[in-house]
């Protein structure tokens, strides 16, 4: 114990009480009266320094922080998605503004095409900023309905096992038999290309199966706790161990899964989209405008920029998700990549 | 072990049942396949009455799907719903040329992520270790279809600016050549480089961590302790056992591999089965897409029995029974 506070005091600056902003967790006190800290500490109050005390949300954040290339794929995350939201005031020209007059022009500064106009003299820059825009937007979505799913279903299998447990293992086991972008295919053209909407449920109704054998491999193993006992001899319900007392030791993963299904939604997203089972084109869609650039394979800029902002998200979701998982999840920590 | 296996594939058959009756449910709702035949006024409706009914297609789904697994063993997949064409020979022949592709392709993806794996893990934090990682960080986010396209873009314009042929950009072979040839090979070329660089960049990734999983072993430090050459302990005793999950990684990675061949065959216009099968969804040709369904489905139930059985095999610990 001596040890471990030291170590952290030793890499951690202490810092003056009047500085503390950090709210000490309720084990610190007990009926009001602080508990003396222990072992090394003693010389740091002697110097009349006292240590803050932390949360494990506050070591997580600290983790995510020094990590370099996570902060870096933030940072890239933050502008380029920061484009999309805000693509009304960043495009210079609406997604669809056609201009007659200046077809397939190359990147230029002059009328502000930085990406160069397309064969019927749309912006392209507008386009692709248009296009983040919609691919963050399938991003997330999936990302949280899918993780809502996994997380109910694993959290149910895990928690009573039995016939819920095993109907899901076994759908587990049916979505890996079949070829998954083949399946994706198939659900697409048997709703229809459409909206990003509908693609996004479709991707999110597949997606959520990962998730779900984590949830639930936590689920199982943490049922058997004591604490759990505990609670149970509390008088806790079913929903209030399962909420309350499990949930939080499986925020974790879900956030780490999460992030990393993002980038995975928006590969596959663009896939689809490339193929003509995706989104449809009046909404500009990256996977659409890189087909759509087959037609002038002379002309790189057009399938330079979309793709390359492809290539930019994921890697910086990649990172960011690489980050998360070595803050939030210290057991899966793996050697650095 | 035996019964391990047997046992395995007898329970894959349920859910080979079960996923090929969704599938066949999903595809058959996703289009009228006689509709293009009603679009053409030169068809008389008798005409079109009789193909339904030849085809069973006035009956309800589960028994159509009935029908359809009598064909499946009698006929080999049945005959397109278009064509009237069997379809078996469109299967093997397309598979062969994709089989080509992948085999190549893996080859050359596993024993490069291999080598480059071990180096970048024995020199970890070296110069060659970031090169190699950021090379594979970019490989996992490359959409497949945009790497396809930059490669055929780019000898395109080799072609067109310097007049030289080094590989096709599109088809399977020149008219005349044959399957083993240097013409095949170069029109293969890239494709199977597009699915090499995306497949690499997953072998090296897990082969350099497997590596460290294994190098700071007790085990590992005693080989050295007892004076061991480098070269023994890394080949002997890490290298050996860093491989076990590098094999199941490779099996699994089937399933993938299927989805990227779809996109790739579909770009550079090869007669491969990715390519079979997306220009049969687009024309709404249900057997077919069923046929692809099924054979791929097989093929993977039988990649995770080998990844299993390997496992077992490669690793005493694991017992099946």
């Amino acid at each position: 114990m001596g040890i471990s506070i030291r170590a952290s005091a030793m890499t951690d600056p202490i810092t003056p009480v009047s500085e503390d902003r950090e709210v000490a967790p309720p084990q610190q006190t007990v009926d009001g009266v602080p508990i003396a800290p222990v072992g090394g500490l003693d010389t740091a109050l002697d110097q009349g320094l006292e240590v803050k005390a932390r949360s494990q949300w506050n070591y997580a954040r600290r983790r995510f922080v020094r990590h370099r290339l996570a902060m870096v794929g933030l940072v890239v995350l933050i502008i380029v998605f920061g484009a999309g939201i805000f693509a009304n005031y960043i495009a210079p020209y609406s997604f669809s503004e056609i201009d007659l007059t200046n077809l397939i022009s190359p990147p230029t500064t002059v009328g502000h095409h930085f990406f160069g106009t397309d064969a019927i003299g749309r912006d392209y820059f507008s386009r692709v900023i248009y296009g983040i825009r919609t691919s963050e937007e399938v991003g997330v979505f999936v990302a949280i309905l899918s993780s809502l799913i996994g997380l109910v279903v694993g959290a149910i299998a895990g928690y009573y096992g039995g016939v819920v447990d095993n109907l899901l293992m076994r759908t587990t086991d049916l979505v890996l038999t079949l070829p998954f972008l083949a399946i994706l295919l198939t659900a697409s053209a048997l709703l229809g290309q459409g909206s990003q909407w509908r693609v996004s449920i479709i991707l999110a109704l597949l997606f959520w199966t990962g998730l779900a054998r984590v949830v639930r491999g936590i689920f199982l193993s943490l049922r058997e706790k004591e604490y759990v006992e505990a609670a149970k001899a509390a008088g806790a319900g079913d929903a209030r161990i399962m909420f309350r007392h499990i949930l939080p030791n499986t925020l974790g993963p879900i956030i780490v899964n999460g992030t990393l299904a993002v980038a995975t939604a928006i590969l596959i997203e663009a896939a689809l989209s490339f193929l003509g089972f995706g989104i449809k084109p009046p909404t500009p869609s990256l996977g659409v405008l890189v087909s759509d650039a087959q037609a002038n394979p002379q002309q790189w800029w057009l399938t330079v920029f979309p793709g390359l902002t492809i290539v930019i998200i994921v890697l910086a979701i990649n990172f960011v998700g690489d980050g998360l998982r070595d803050a939030l999840d210290p057991t899966q920590r793996r050697v650095r990549a | 072990m035996l019964t391990f296996i047997v046992r395995r594939i007898l329970y894959s058959i349920p859910v080979l049942i079960f996923s090929t009756f969704l599938s066949f449910v999903f595809v058959s709702l996703a289009g009228n396949p006689v509709a293009l035949l009603n679009g053409n006024p030169r068809i008389p409706k008798n005409t079109i009455h009789l193909i339904e009914v030849q085809n069973h297609l006035n009956r309800s789904i589960p028994v159509r799907y009935v029908f359809w697994v009598r064909d499946l063993f009698t006929h080999k997949l049945g005959n397109s719903l278009l064509t009237f064409q069997p379809i078996w020979p469109d299967i093997t022949r397309t598979l062969g040329h994709t089989a080509q592709v992948i085999i190549i392709s893996e080859t050359l993806a596993i024993v490069l992520g291999i080598v480059i794996g071990i180096l970048s893990a024995i020199r970890q934090y070296s110069v060659f270790d970031y090169i190699s990682t950021s090379f594979s960080f970019l490989g996992f986010a490359m959409p497949t279809f945009w790497l396809a396209l930059l490669l055929q873009i780019l000898f395109v314009d080799i072609y067109l600016k310097w007049n030289v042929r080094i590989f096709y950009t599109s088809g399977l072979n020149s008219p005349g050549q044959g399957t083993w040839s240097l013409d095949r090979l170069q029109h293969i070329a890239l494709p199977v480089m597009t699915l090499c660089i995306i497949s690499f960049a997953v072998y090296s990734r897990y082969m350099r961590a497997s590596m460290l999983d294994v190098i700071n072993i007790d085990y590992v430090r005693t080989a050295r302790a007892k004076g061991l050459s480098d070269w023994h302990v890394i080949m002997r005793h890490v290298f050996r056992n860093a491989l076990i999950p590098i094999v199941t990684v490779a099996a699994l990675n089937i399933g993938g591999l299927l989805g990227g061949v779809i996109i790739t065959e579909t770009v550079f216009s090869l007669d491969g089965i990715g390519f079979y099968f997306l220009q049969k969804l687009q024309n709404g040709d249900l057997y077919a897409v069923m046929a692809y369904l099924v054979v791929t489905a097989v093929i993977i139930i039988v990649f995770n029995l080998i990844a299993d059985i390997l496992y077992g095999y490669l690793d005493p610990r694991i017992r099946y029974d």
